[in-house]
């Protein structure tokens, strides 16, 4: 391993900048802004899974006392369907027209309708009330079996699959070699298909937003989420305000893991704004953030896998149908593309097939489609494993992609920390210890391993010397997983100052150059990038003012311990002069003292892990619980690895949630049934084992510090890893999540039945 | 716009005048774990709410005579913890309303509340019915009492008459070989909802059991009381063949709906293997005693 240990402060566990305001109740949400004036908004939502809108009455609404403004779907600009797709980033900004306010047709239960801004969140919700919808309701189809019927009631008309109109609205595959070749070489074939629920992100912070409009039509957006340059450019194109004109605030973020990568309340809140004259303030309900934002996908995929006696894959086939909700867009490439990246399979064939189906629009969920893809795999990999009679591990390793590996989604793997992961989970303590005895309960041992593309892309940083000789920051992503750590750590490593005299903010959309969103592990690796050639900027400035004070050459100046000195005695004998000092005397020196550089950055190098998980089963109640988690990840360098350590132990935690509880659940009418976190059962922190984290280091060589995203890797082997551990402690097999506690039960008692038959 | 009118009265009688003023728009509050939650999810839009926590005999804990307890229907989960004897002689008791959501919830939430609120998943109320608590209740005509397992009448509805107040739980005083568990079945290991929750209490004299109630939650409409597991335990001595009896005599009971907490023939099972549980918690516990 690579580590680097000769830093003053990357690597360090440095105090977290946000740590203070967020366990005092200080840090500013969303919803905690308020303006003088300020109205409330609300949605009306279809109540039907499918239903055309024949026409939609707002007078009495309009009527009512205290009523401001009233916005429909003629409000919000259209981007025709028969046009073609007109993108930002990977939305659609067709579907995302359509998802913010129905247009023609309402396409799942909470989809929105209307919105009404008025003086108390009372009376926004009684004009919702008064609005007259006549709607046509159709037939509809939720579950991925039932959208793929041939008498399927069919979301998208002018949608053609085959020749025919269907709810198949996209396909992807990767190939290499020829599967029908590959699988005659196979002493051993394994094909199983397996089903996964829809999940949600579950951030705690519901979505919200105060916006106003002044009457020169100048726009202020306060808003949490992934990207305020998003939140910008989607109200833009959604309303027709021209972006100069928008300034979206980010507001402390809590919680989105990809989920609040698209907007759904802003352009709504903005045309209410702009209507009424007064700022609109809107908060969703649990249950709103429930039945409208995007979960992401369902789905059903069948794995294939072929191997020779002595263990080598030989080929493998397989087919992902993921549910994209209500319009095109599920995350089929991180299921086809990332679930056999960690392997060197000759004979490939990866097929992903986009569903639309009447429930909620897909959003991001941290690693979009890979924790469904490897699921599937990473079980068959058990079982082909098991068939052989060879360790789970020592399966992997005989498979195992590493430099020069094309895989099959393209790229040749450049030094890739892979084979490293399954190396260092065989040689953990965890791998070695014991089961132990679970005291009447059965225990088990599983393992899976996973991979995520990672990301660059925009990047803008400005690093400014304050005049009394400290550092500002400012950079244009919102921290969802601890990027101001991070940079604050980086930035006063290069300047060679206390980590603490390094403040780092993030910057609104009017305030610093355009930073795409906040999303595909890519912050700390692209905006590192961009601080370090601000502050390397700055470092030569620094050089050159103490050079001409000193009236030698820059060259002869060198930047150490945050302040220039001579090169070397030969060059001169000087004091050394601080940062505070240089600072002091910049206004005579050639002024203030900072630099900004923007980058469309490249080089992100993907991430591997390799997990092993421990259940214990209470065989009589059908309770699966995990209680040994050890993740291990190549995480590149570890800038701030207490942080590192949180991604990859939340990443986990959400993973057991969708191993072992987490679904939504529907109802005979076709509405979401747990639209709470009552009975939407995320883990609680009784319900989890402290999550052992074992971080490999492989720098990644064409980043300044060796940075690898790590955000979402931790949570794409996780399902597989528990379903194999259950396995291991039951000798039954699941091809289902959530494994629940009466899923499990009525498993277990499958023999019972057969033996009394 | 519609007012809400908060008193919160110093007395019962006038509580119970207010409460029946109101009428139907009144509700009581006692820890509002329940009511504060149906109100801002918009079940519930109460004109008037009337607060009991100020009257002393709502909060009181008291220690009877004859060696029963007495308990105040607004007494919070907490403050029963912290009372000196109550736990030792009704731990079943104890551990099923401190199961009740979390630390925060618990300063608040009553055994009370729990039963008036009339969810059939209440966690206190199984192992109340299982204690033969009896309560008294109040109202424009007087006192009266009632057995514990008589009030629910259903989900969310109570068999109380319109302006009555639920005052106090009695509980009887217990022979020495005495003990009583709770134990439920939730998916998550806490701040959840019990699937099946089971109330033991038992008296045990050399081993053999002399007497036995059990008390089942979220089974059927209402929490029940299942005399044929009770009797199946009554002179055994807890061995495999009557608790097998007493399981089959709890999941025969069982009346339960497939929904989205859990399926007929799983909540049918766990009700047999929950009351093999947790009258093995008490039977330890009574040997003690
Ligand atoms: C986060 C959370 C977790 C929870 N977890 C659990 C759990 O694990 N198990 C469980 O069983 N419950 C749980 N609950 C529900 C609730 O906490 C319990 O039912 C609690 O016992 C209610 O008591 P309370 O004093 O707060 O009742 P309140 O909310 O004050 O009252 C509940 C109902 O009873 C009526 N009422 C109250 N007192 C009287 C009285 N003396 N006479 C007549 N009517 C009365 C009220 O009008 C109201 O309709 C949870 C709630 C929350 C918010």
């Amino acid at each position: 391993m690579n580590v680097v240990t000769n830093n003053k402060w990357i690597g360090q566990r440095t105090i977290r900048p946000d740590g203070m305001d967020k366990v005092t109740g200080r840090a500013q949400f969303a919803a905690d802004t308020t303006m003088p004036g300020m109205i409330w908004g609300k949605i009306l939502r279809s109540p039907h899974p499918h239903a055309r809108i024949k026409s939609i009455d707002t007078s009495k609404a309009e009527k009512l006392p205290g009523v401001k403004a009233v916005v429909t779907s003629k409000d919000i600009v259209d981007f025709p369907i028969e046009k073609g797709a007109v993108m930002l980033g990977i939305q659609d900004m067709r579907w995302m027209c359509r998802n913010v306010m129905a247009r023609d047709k309402a396409l799942f239960p909470g989809h929105p309708i209307a919105a009404v801004a008025a003086t108390t969140e009372a009376i926004a919700a009684e004009a919702c009330n008064l609005i007259e919808v006549d709607y046509d309701v159709l037939p509809w189809a939720i579950e991925i079996d039932d959208a793929l019927k041939p008498d399927a009631a069919i979301l998208h008309e002018f949608n053609k699959f085959d020749g025919k109109p269907s709810n198949i609205v996209g396909r992807l595959e990767h190939k290499k070699g020829d599967i029908a070749e590959g699988f005659k070489q196979a002493d051993i074939v394994i094909e199983r298909t397996f089903t996964t629920r829809p999940v949600h992100q579950g951030y705690i912070e519901p979505h919200a937003c105060l916006i106003s409009v002044a009457a020169d039509g100048k726009t202020t957006i306060w808003s949490s989420s992934q990207g305020q340059f998003m939140v910008r450019a989607m109200t833009s194109m959604l309303t027709g305000i021209r972006q100069s004109d928008i300034r979206a605030i980010p507001a402390e973020i809590g919680g989105g893991f990809g989920g609040k990568t698209i907007v759904y309340l802003e352009p709504v809140a903005t045309l209410l704004a702009k209507k009424s004259g007064r700022p609109v303030k809107m908060v969703m309900t649990r249950e709103e953030v429930m039945r409208a934002t995007g979960p992401t996908s369902g789905s059903k995929s069948t794995v294939k896998i072929g191997a020779t006696k002595d263990g080598k894959i030989v080929a493998a086939h397989g087919t992902f149908y993921l549910q994209a909700g209500a319009f095109p867009g599920s995350p089929i490439r991180g299921a086809a593309g990332c679930s056999f990246a960690p392997y060197d399979i000759p004979n490939l064939l990866s097929e992903g097939f986009d569903v639309c189906s009447n429930r909620s629009k897909v959003a991001a969920y941290r690693a979009p489609g890979a924790p469904i893809g490897a699921y599937a795999v990473e079980c068959v990999m058990d079982e082909v494993a098991e068939a052989l009679k060879m360790d789970p591990l020592d399966f992997r390793l005989k498979n195992a992609a590493k430099q020069g590996t094309k895989a099959a989604h393209g790229p040749v793997f450049p030094r890739i920390g892979y084979i490293e992961t399954v190396e260092a989970a065989k040689a953990s303590p965890h791998y070695a210890a014991p089961l132990g005895d679970g005291n009447g309960k059965l225990r088990g041992r599983g393992v899976a391993s996973g991979f995520w593309f990672n990301a660059g892309g925009e990047s803008s940083a400005q690093v400014n010397i304050t005049e009394d000789g400290n550092v500002v920051v400012t950079t244009g992503h919102p921290d969802i997983g601890g990027s101001r750590a991070g940079i604050a750590n980086i930035c006063a490593e290069l300047l060679g100052i206390d980590y603490r005299r390094v403040s780092v903010i993030i910057g609104d959309t009017q305030t610093v150059g355009f930073s795409n969103l906040t999303g595909g592990s890519r912050v700390l690796f692209a905006s590192s990038m961009v601080v370090t050639q601000s502050t390397e900027k700055i470092i030569q400035t620094l050089r050159e003012r103490a050079a001409k004070i000193w009236e030698i050459d820059p060259e002869a100046v060198k930047w150490e311990n945050g302040a220039a000195h001579p090169v070397s005695p030969n060059a001169g004998q000087f004091e050394p002069l601080t940062l505070e000092q240089l600072a002091e005397k910049a206004p005579a020196m050639g002024g203030p003292i900072g630099a900004g550089v923007q980058l469309n950055t490249q080089g992100a190098d993907g991430g591997f892990g390799t997990h092993v998980c421990d259940v214990e089963v209470d065989v009589d109640l059908g309770i699966a619980r995990v209680i040994r988690y050890t993740a291990v990840q190549d995480v590149g360098r570890a800038i701030h690895p207490g942080y590192v350590e949180g991604q990859l132990q939340g990443g986990v935690a959400q993973g057991i949630g969708w191993a072992l509880n987490e679904e939504y659940i529907y109802t005979k009418e076709g509405k979401v049934d747990n639209p709470g976190f009552l009975d939407y059962r995320m883990p609680v922190c009784s319900d989890l084992p402290m999550i052992d984290c074992i971080m490999v280091e492989i720098p990644n060589p064409k980043h300044p510090q060796g940075v690898k995203g790590v955000g979402e890797v931790p949570l794409v082997p996780v399902m597989a890893a528990v379903a194999n551990a259950i396995y291991n402690a039951l000798g039954k097999r699941f091809y289902a999540l959530p494994m629940s506690p009466p899923k499990v039960l009525e498993k277990l008692d499958e023999p019972l039945r057969e033996a009394a038959e | 716009m519609t007012e809400l009118r908060y008193l919160a009265p110093d007395t019962l009688d006038e509580a119970i005048g207010a409460f029946a003023a109101a009428g139907s728009a009144a509700r009581i509050l006692a820890g509002g774990t329940d009511l504060l939650v149906q109100m801002r999810s918009g079940v519930l839009k109460p004109g008037v709410i009337v607060d009991i926590k100020k009257i002393p005999e709502m909060t009181a804990i008291e220690e009877t005579a004859d060696g029963g307890f007495r308990i105040g229907a607004a007494v919070s989960g907490m403050a029963l913890a912290e009372h000196k004897t109550f736990g030792k002689v009704w731990p079943g008791v104890l551990e099923a309303i401190n199961l009740i959501g979390s630390k925060q919830v618990q300063g608040r939430a009553s055994a009370g509340g729990n039963l008036c609120n009339g969810s059939p998943a209440g966690d206190s109320v199984p192992a109340m019915v299982a204690a033969g608590a009896v309560v008294t209740v109040q109202g424009p005509n007087g006192r009266r009492e009632m057995k514990v397992e008589d009030v629910p009448a259903g989900p969310g509805r109570t068999n109380l008459k319109p302006g009555e107040i639920l005052v106090s739980f009695s509980l009887p005083p217990r022979p020495p070989g005495s003990s009583n568990a709770y134990l439920r079945m939730i998916p998550r290991t806490e701040m959840d909802i019990a699937v099946v929750g089971c109330g033991v209490s038992l008296t045990m004299n050399d081993g053999i059991v002399t007497a036995a109630r059990v008390g089942l939650g979220a089974v059927a409409p209402t929490v029940l009381l299942v005399e044929d597991a009770a009797k199946a335990l009554i002179g055994s001595k807890l061995d495999d063949a009557a608790l097998a009896r007493a399981a089959s005599a709890c999941s025969a009971a069982c009346r339960p709906i497939d929904d989205k907490r859990g399926t007929i023939a799983y909540r049918t099972k766990v009700a047999g293997v929950l009351l093999k549980r947790t009258a093995a918690i008490a039977a330890k516990r009574a040997q003690g005693n």
